[in-house]
């Protein structure tokens, strides 16, 4: 394979036993292979973390600051799954086997208060014994929980409500969590290079071989060689692939975000029903965090924000805390889920509401969700993780692998899947270490 | 259009200077969507810090017409006021380029600390945890800005003034210890370059993104460590 100057050391610092596997001719050892991540959100964190415990050169390089992608501004809800249980069994399952890990290896980086979906209107008194069933089905514990306990756990719930369920959910740092893996992996010879940006993939024919990069900081513009490039680039993930001319079926499915001020729940508050637009409520710090809603975008760097997005939110978070009809919002934003499919185009939905028999609140304009009603654009396609090895491709590509899709929540798993792949195709023969392996705390992510 | 006068600076360069440009902003816009749109559409080589987009990460702080604030919560609306906004990096912290600066120097005054990221949370009256949870939990409200250095008049001429930051996180453990050393904390806060050096000028305080109201921390410690240093003298324990 044909190599560049690798960026500066690499630093094999985490070479333990993996590197034995790394193999030797004639005496000579060879260094460990260098893979280039493109992409610094928890995902392009969790791959570089994994990979540098298994003794492999990893940098990683990122246009912005690290986490200024979708990873800092998603709702912070460290997922127990159950939203998913009836939609997307998959990533339930994932969820929940992927949220008792993050609690051991991340100590102390959640609000470990548990979740509670909420009933507050007929229909989701119906849906309340397919959602039980289908936790159980997809192990994650729930437990039904009378009304009035449910009052005396979160005092602010709506007077409507029926009862509810408990779930573990959490809620993370969206920026501090992940934060520990880079930390982490640092201390294992990863090589971080923010406000860089990939400006091409370089290739020998088909065969990827490193990356050029431009440091906004310096304005300086240089190449990276490598065994592997890694896209992690999330919602630029399209855009990465195109500079080594491969697609990859990405879909941006954006959706809106409300800060709203004072912390109205301790508890993270779903709606009891299916996945809807306007049905989490997520307590940080001193906010409650409300969202979210779904459509197609085009462009990662200019999203757009819907009419009326925010008042739908704000409208369904009230049915279930009635205090957010009138708190401040402190802040709006957008932000990108990468999904992986083709979604059949088809027009925005209409924001869904709940009953205004038992909650009194709703919007006579919007009444009426329809329990089969088609989700919003966006929302069908399933929320698990792909991992593109383009040497599979219609048009092979070696030395390139795209990963996007999955959650925050399953960032670790879905570095596993790639570190796997990664070493497959280099033949080596080493293990993933990262579920039981505790990560540095975020504060060492500034230590020199 | 809006007007916005932005610090540019990269190593190698010989002086910062700034750079004018005219945004476009929606209502409701806020100053770092200004910056990211200026990144986006005039000049991609701007550098700024950002993550969370609502006041909780803490990495957007800059100087906005010589105040300093987060830019994702900063509405261009509210500081316009139909003139050229300036927006500038903060100061006593090293700046990496543009409007980015090296948390390093804030975040080492704030290590020998080590405040928890979790506290308990405040709850509503009656309010009773489930079943599995002994209390709820919340994230501490610093969020580790760097605002109140930059703000901090005694920073600007000492260098080696812990800051408010750092003794707004020592009343913190002294308040709720969390399993650290009280005593170890209160020496730290004693110390020369450490609270009695406030002047009590506010401005922490003022800036402050996330109401930890660092000034009226470090007034508490003062007198917590008034106390303690009057207690060991006298021998009482
Ligand atoms: C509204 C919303 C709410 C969500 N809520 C939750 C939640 O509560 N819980 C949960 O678990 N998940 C949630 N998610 C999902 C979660 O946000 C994403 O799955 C996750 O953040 C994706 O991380 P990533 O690292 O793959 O992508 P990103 O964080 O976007 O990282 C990609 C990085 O690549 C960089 N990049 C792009 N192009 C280049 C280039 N050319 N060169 C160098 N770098 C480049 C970008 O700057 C970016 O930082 C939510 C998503 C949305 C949209
Ligand atoms: S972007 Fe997180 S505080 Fe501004």
């Amino acid at each position: 394979m044909d190599r560049m100057t690798h960026g500066s050391g690499g630093g094999a610092g985490g070479a333990r036993g993996a590197g034995d596997a790394l193999g030797t001719t004639r005496g000579i050892r060879a260094p460990a292979p260098h893979v280039v991540i493109v992409g610094g959100g928890g995902t392009g964190g969790a791959i570089a973390h994994d990979l540098s415990l298994r003794g492999l050169r990893v940098t990683l390089v990122e246009r912005g600051e690290i986490t200024s992608g979708s990873t800092g501004r998603h709702h912070g809800l460290l997922h127990s799954g159950a939203r998913y249980v009836t939609t997307d069994r998959s990533s339930a399952i994932e969820c929940s086997a992927e949220n008792k890990i993050l609690r051991r290896i991340c100590p102390g980086s959640f609000e470990e208060n548990d979740g509670l979906y909420v009933a507050i209107s007929d229909d989701d008194v119906a849906f309340a014994d397919r959602f039980l069933e289908a936790c159980w089905q997809c192990a994650v514990p729930a437990k039904r929980i009378n009304r009035d306990t449910a009052l005396r756990m979160e005092p602010q719930l709506s007077p409507a409500l029926r009862f509810a369920v408990q779930v573990p959910d959490a809620t993370m740092d969206a920026m501090r969590m992940p934060l520990r893996f880079f930390a982490t992996a640092r201390r294992h010879g990863l090589e971080i290079k923010p406000f860089t940006e990939v400006t091409a993939v370089k290739m020998t024919g088909r065969t990827v071989n490193g990356v050029a990069v431009r440091d906004h900081s310096t304005g300086r513009d240089y190449e990276i060689g490598a065994d592997v490039v890694i896209n992690a680039a999330g919602a630029w993930a399209g855009k990465v692939a195109a500079l080594a001319e491969v697609k990859v079926p990405l879909v941006l499915s954006p959706g809106v975000m409300v800060a709203i001020r004072g912390r109205h729940c301790n508890m993270a508050v779903s709606r009891l029903n299916s996945p809807g637009d306007g049905d989490a409520l997520v307590p940080q710090r001193g906010l409650t965090l409300a969202g979210t809603s779904s459509w197609i975008a085009t462009n990662p760097d200019d999203l757009g924000l819907p009419q009326g997005d925010v008042e739908m939110i704000v409208r369904e978070g009230a049915l279930m805390i009635p205090a957010l009809a009138t708190a401040k919002i402190r802040a709006v934003w957008v932000s990108a889920r990468p999904l992986i499919g083709e979604p059949e185009p088809r027009p925005r939905r209409r924001a869904r509401s709940a009953h205004a028999a038992t909650s009194g609140a709703a919007d006579p304009a919007t009444d009426g969700r329809e329990p089969t009603g088609q989700p919003s654009p966006g929302r069908e396609l399933a929320r698990g993780m792909r991992c593109l090895d383009h040497a599979t491709d219609a048009t092979p590509t070696q030395g390139f692998v795209t990963v996007a899709g999955g959650k925050a929540t399953t960032l670790r798993a879905m570095a596993e899947v790639t570190a796997d792949l990664v070493c497959a195709k280099l033949g080596l023969d080493c293990q993933c270490e990262t579920a039981d392996y505790v990560l540095l705390p975020h504060t060492a992510w500034y230590g020199a | 259009m809006t007007s916005f006068r932005v610090y540019r600076s990269r190593r190698g360069d010989l002086e910062p200077h700034f750079e004018d440009f005219e945004v476009e902003v929606q209502a409701g816009a806020t100053v770092l969507d200004a910056l990211l749109a200026i990144r986006r559409e005039m000049d991609p080589s701007l550098v700024v810090r950002h993550s969370c987009m609502h006041a909780s990460c803490g990495t957007c702080g800059v100087r906005v017409d010589g105040r300093e604030r987060l830019a994702c919560d900063t509405r261009v609306a509210d500081v316009a006021r139909g003139k050229t906004i300036r927006v500038e990096p903060l100061v006593n912290q090293r700046v990496v380029a543009d409007l980015a600066t090296d948390m390093l120097d804030f975040q080492a005054r704030l290590e020998p600390v080590g405040l928890p990221l979790l506290r308990t949370a405040e709850s509503e009256a009656g309010a009773e945890p489930p079943d599995g949870i002994k209390s709820y939990v919340r994230f501490e409200s610093c969020i580790e800005c760097g605002l109140c250095l930059s703000a901090c008049p005694v920073a600007h001429l000492d260098a080696d003034f812990i800051g408010p930051a750092a003794l707004a996180a020592a009343e913190r453990i002294v308040e709720e210890p969390r399993g650290r050393d009280v005593g170890t904390v209160l020496a730290l806060a004693s110390e020369p370059d450490s609270a009695w050096r406030c002047r009590d000028a506010m401005q922490c305080t003022a800036v402050c993104p996330s109401a930890v109201e660092p000034a009226t921390a470090l007034s508490r410690i003062r007198r917590r460590v008034a106390v303690d240093g009057a207690r060991r003298l006298f021998g009482r324990r």
